[in-house]
């Protein structure tokens, strides 16, 4: 078996030394540069622009504001982020806010002249934070796309809660976080008549592919789009940002190719963020540690109504996290004056997650009870909430082997017990969960005349490990070596594919691209059948398999060069499909599992918090590549280092504009911050979940590491921190 | 960015001739001035390379004393022997400054007037009182975690980013500079910086045009007993939440001699003399160390957001002094 192995990232070599072309990288002749102007302020009117200075600076081809913008259309209902299409008003409602697209000749002369931009505003009345609007939460009308119900309850949870004997009320709060993947937004759009191309980095080829046909009111097939390698996207390439449709708007506007990359500082504004969460948690317990009531409330972060809806929906785990009779969650949002939210790794699961995991730690504080024994005492064997069997669940495999890993029976029970010289020391843990999510996908598979075979797909390779492991699913479909399979992907000519979020790419991918190994084994089969006259006559296709570019039978090959050399083609061209059950023919509840472990050391007198040691222990079903699986838990894992101790996007009240859109002070974790970590995947294999067997690693790792760790840091401090990242201050009470 | 003209002069003279034009701006290392001018914070429209016209050269003068050239890079000094043994405070200053690729670009000179990484200053979207005097401060009332509590004003509570110079406000070093005249003088360090006031955007007493040539750093046995401590979220790679630079000469277990300075809570390294005078003379125990650390948040000016760096300035101090008399 070739899949499963820890072979090397097949594109890996090609990224070290330069040769992989990101978007921004294509040599697209004649092409220009276009740089957004944003609004400085949070709301209000755009009472004109000064434009003579920019107009006269040199090499300056466009400026196109709304006074002069195409008018874009939405009457297609597309899959944008942002149902209001940039620049086709005066109105402002967030401080960051696309205001005006300038073109030069260079990217040096447009961002020149895009500094030279001068607007006047008619300011309005700005509510720039969430805490002063608290009072004005309001239920999300489209909810998970009307697939969940923002609130739920099973049971009494009111009556139980007031009658347990041990009750715990806390509020956990998390910050707007922002993703900075490596590579910025980057897009070159060049069109063609009616026909669009762009070369832009996109977690959805299919969807920008979509929203672009929708918005300039064109047939998706007159739009094409390429995206070879990703630079990282964690959610804010999920969805199309006005960036690329406003690269394409200019292109149309100085009928030039034109490349529009963001700056950094614009990536905290023009791709969404996770939004900030206020959340509400009650537990009641029996003395035995018996959960009788859970109740999480969440609230969290929108931007104004006209620009769609985002839910960070924290409460879904908590309703098949553990075995409790009664429980209410609810979901609500609160709008301000700030950019629209949008999925960041493991949106809901994250903060959510922090939140209840916290919440457990607390209860097995006050019950002075093993936060493992606690959350053993609790388990579920079936999903509580949707009360199906899971398709499989090996958490208690998990929380022993990360236990036995980590060293958890040296912990010791009282917070502020374990020293090292001038360190306290702390063990935390926590649960992680993610649900096993898959879409519709489709795959083509070309066996060539050679033998060899191309995996198409119109997915794309966010960095996590795509080319690499569909071409071990297709080189064992087909008995190949590796070599000889060949991935192509990342152009919408494809055949489409789902956007890579919610860690379903290898579920749903994955399994069209075995539905097309399947059926192009079948069609070689059956031509070797037909050609073989009669020395196969009678065989059963059971009989035969693929090996080394034959079709091998009882007895003798046939190699497929022969065959179609026949039929005088240079290969066979099959598409599979695979997609998910529909939500009544559901049988099972899909979810990945973990279990996570972090030790911290928190410095006695400058409060000053280090992770040492961290162990995950994950079941996500079956393992693709071992390498590449491995760094996805690794990279997870380190993003929730980021969450609980540095990451926070810091908004100014007056202004609504952010201060720290920069990456020298929004810190994310350097080396210096991460220990060794230990992750490891429990050997396994879920067909019920999909055919592939795999149930999702991209956000899975960062689950409950943000909990673990705060968790940690009350065992070392007797500080509990509710209000992320957990930082020195907090510690020096 | 706009536009600029880059100047590579042959000499000194040529150099100091140009420096004092309209919109010229030295440059060296270049590892902040660019971040500014990308982002439109300085606009300089003549840069004048100073690369091979000053000093780069780490040495010891007759009296014992060390001399940095203004152009020697922040990765020599840190890891040079005499530096290390003689002055370790500053070797560890600089050590735990910025990362490899900026200590090995960036100069004495330059980090000695690196800008303040208040995020309100280094965005044009915001008003700014020392980008654009007069325009009003929005990070008093803002988002104020990483600003200064003391020697701050009404107009500007922005602190000096550096490592290095807390170290040097400790050790009583000074500044030779170079005017365009060609004349030179020495500059006690503590009178280099000046405070906000009213006029924010003015932050040394250098001249116009006026270059820093050397750092002069007499040897003590304080300084040879020094040590610094920074105090910050991230493991590596970010600026001081709080620093302190603390010199010590103990004998016979009584304080001789004792300077200490702290970063990241003023618009210039601050000295702290109400501590030092507190252990001056005092025996070298916990408890005399944390009756002066205590003193240190004497006069401060606290936000809602900074409020705990009083706190943590007092643990810096008491964690310096435990390091430098070990």
């Amino acid at each position: 078996m070739i899949t499963g192995q820890p072979i090397d990232r097949r594109d890996g070599r090609q990224k070290v030394t330069g040769a992989a072309t990101y978007a921004a990288e294509f040599a697209i002749p004649a092409t220009v540069h276009a740089v957004l102007v944003q609004s400085t302020i949070a709301a209000g009117q755009i009472a004109g622009f000064d434009l003579a200075v920019a107009q006269g600076m040199p090499g300056v081809l466009a400026i196109i504001t709304p006074d002069n913008a195409p008018k874009l259309s939405t009457k297609g209902g597309v899959p944008q982020a942002i149902t209001q299409p940039a620049l086709q008003d005066l109105e402002v409602i967030y401080n960051g806010q696309h205001v005006a697209i300038v073109v030069a000749e260079t990217l040096e002369r447009a961002q020149a002249a895009a500094a030279a931009v001068k607007l006047r505003y008619t300011e309005g009345e700005a509510q720039t934070t969430m805490e002063g609007a608290l009072d004005q939460a309001y239920v999300p009308k489209n909810f998970r796309n009307g697939q969940r119900k923002p609130d739920s309850s099973r049971g009494d949870p009111a009556g139980s809660f007031a009658a347990a004997p041990v009750r715990i009320r806390a509020t956990y709060t998390t910050p707007n976080e922002h993703h900075n993947p490596m590579e910025p937004h980057a897009t070159i759009a060049a069109w063609d008549g009616d026909r669009l191309t762009v070369w832009t980095s996109t977690q959805g080829i299919s969807g920008a592919q979509a929203t672009l046909a929708g918005m300039f009111g064109i047939e998706k097939a007159n739009v094409r789009v390429i995206c070879p390698f990703v630079g990282g996207g964690f959610g804010s390439k999920g969805s199309t940002w006005p960036p690329a449709t406003l690269a394409a708007m200019a292109a149309r506007v100085v009928k030039r190719p034109v490349k529009l990359v963001l700056s950094r500082a614009q990536m905290f504004t023009s791709n969404g963020f996770r939004p900030m969460t206020v959340q509400k948690i009650a537990i009641g317990v029996a003395n035995d540690g018996t959960l009788l009531s859970v109740r999480h409330d969440g609230i969290s972060q929108m931007s104004m109504p006209k620009l769609g809806e985002f839910v960070e929906p924290v409460a879904l785990a908590t309703e098949m996290l553990y075995a409790c009779p009664n429980l209410a969650v609810t979901h609500r949002l609160v709008g301000v004056n700030q950019g629209l939210p949008t999925y960041m790794r493991a949106p809901g699961e994250a903060p959510g997650v922090f939140a209840i995991e916290s919440a457990m730690d607390e209860v097995a504080v006050a019950l002075k009870m093993d936060p493992i024994v606690l959350r053993l005492k609790n388990y579920a064997e079936t999903d509580p909430h949707e009360n199906l069997p899971f398709s499989s669940k090996r958490l208690r495999e998990c929380y022993e082997q990360g236990a036995a890993e980590f060293g958890w029976a040296r912990r010791t029970l009282e917070p502020r017990s374990m020293r090292d010289g001038d360190w306290l020391v702390g063990m935390g843990m926590a649960t992680s969960t993610y649900p096993t999510n898959q879409s519709p996908a489709s795959a083509r598979i070309r066996l060539m005349a050679n033998g060899n075979v191309v995996v198409q797909s119109g997915t794309q390779d966010l960095g996590t490990g795509t080319y690499t492991v569909m071409a071990q699913l297709a080189a064992d479909e087909f008995g190949l070596p590796i070599e000889r399979v060949r991935v192509e992907l990342g152009d919408s000519r494809l055949p489409s594919a789902p956007v890579s979020g919610g860690s379903q790419t290898v579920a749903s991918v994955g399994s069209a691209v075995l539905a097309a190994c399947k059926l192009a084994r079948d069609h070689a089969i059956a031509m070797a059948i037909s050609d073989a006259g009669d020395r196969w006559a009678g065989a059963k296709p059971a009989d035969f398999h693929l090996e080394n570019g034959a079709v091998v039978g009882p007895p003798g090959r046939m190699t497929l060069g022969e065959m179609m050399a026949r039929r005088n083609v240079e290969s066979v061209d099959v598409q599979g499909d695979a997609k998910p059950p529909g939500k009544d023919d559901k049988t099972h509840s899909l979810h990945a599992f973990g279990a996570q472990f972090a030790e911290v050391r928190v410095d006695s007198l400058t409060g000053e918090i280090r992770v040492s040691r961290l162990v995950g222990v994950f079941d996500g079903g079956r393992v693709l590549n071992a390498k590449t699986a491995h760094s996805q838990l690794i990279g997870g894992m380190t993003f929730g280092v980021g969450m609980a101790l540095l990451e926070e996007t810091l908004v100014d009240e007056a202004t609504g504009r952010i201060v720290n859109a920069n990456i020298s002070e929004y810190v994310v974790p350097v080396n210096a911050d991460i220990p060794v970590i230990t992750a490891k995947l429990l050997e396994a294999d879920d067909r019920v979940a999909n055919p592939v067997g795999a149930k999702g690693l991209g956000e899975l790792p960062m689950v409950g590491m943000a909990a673990a760790i705060a968790n940690a840091v009350f065992h070392a401090t007797g500080i509990r921190v509710r209000d992320l990242p957990i930082r020195l201050d907090d510690m020096l009470a | 960015m706009e536009g600029f003209t880059l100047a590579q002069p042959r000499s000194l003279d040529d150099a100091l001739a140009a420096g004092p034009q309209a919109g010229a701006k030295y440059i060296a290392g270049g590892t902040d001035l660019m971040q500014l001018a990308k982002d439109n914070v300085e606009t300089p429209h003549h840069l004048i390379d100073i690369e091979g016209l000053l000093p780069d050269t780490i040495s010891t003068a007759t009296d014992g004393s060390l001399q940095l050239g203004a152009l020697a890079r922040m990765v020599e000094v840190a890891t040079h022997a005499d530096v290390r043994s003689s002055w370790p405070a500053l070797s560890e200053a600089l050590l735990l400054s910025a990362s490899p690729q900026i200590r090995n670009m960036g100069t004495v000179g330059g980090n000695l007037l690196q800008r303040t990484r208040c995020g309100y200053f280094r965005d044009v979207g915001f008003s700014c009182n020392k980008r654009s005097p007069g325009s009003g401060c929005p990070a008093i009332p803002g988002e104020s975690r990483g600003l200064g509590v003391l020697g701050v004003s009404d107009h500007c509570i922005a602190t000096h980013p550096s490592d290095m110079p807390v170290a040097l406000m400790a050790m009583d070093a000074s500044l030779q500079l170079v005017s365009p005249g060609g004349g030179t003088r020495l500059v006690p360090f503590a009178e280099f910086y000046r405070l906000p006031g009213s006029t924010p955007e003015i932050e040394t007493n250098l001249l116009p045009g006026e270059l820093i040539v050397a750092v002069v750093v007499p040897r003590s046995a304080s300084a040879r007993r020094s040590r610094y401590v920074k105090v910050r979220d991230r493991a590596s790679f970010e600026f001081a939440v709080v620093s302190a630079a603390v010199a010590l000469e103990v004998t016979d277990g009584t304080v001789r001699n004792v300077r200490i300075a702290m970063g990241g809570v003023a618009p210039r390294p601050w000295r702290l003399s109400q501590v030092e005078a507190a252990l001056q003379g005092r025996p070298a125990t916990p408890e005399s160390f944390q009756e002066a650390a205590s003193l240190a948040g004497e006069g401060a000016v606290t936000t809602k957001d900074n409020a705990f760096k009083v706190k943590l300035m007092e643990r810096a101090i008491l964690r310096g002094l435990q390091l430098a008399s070990a």
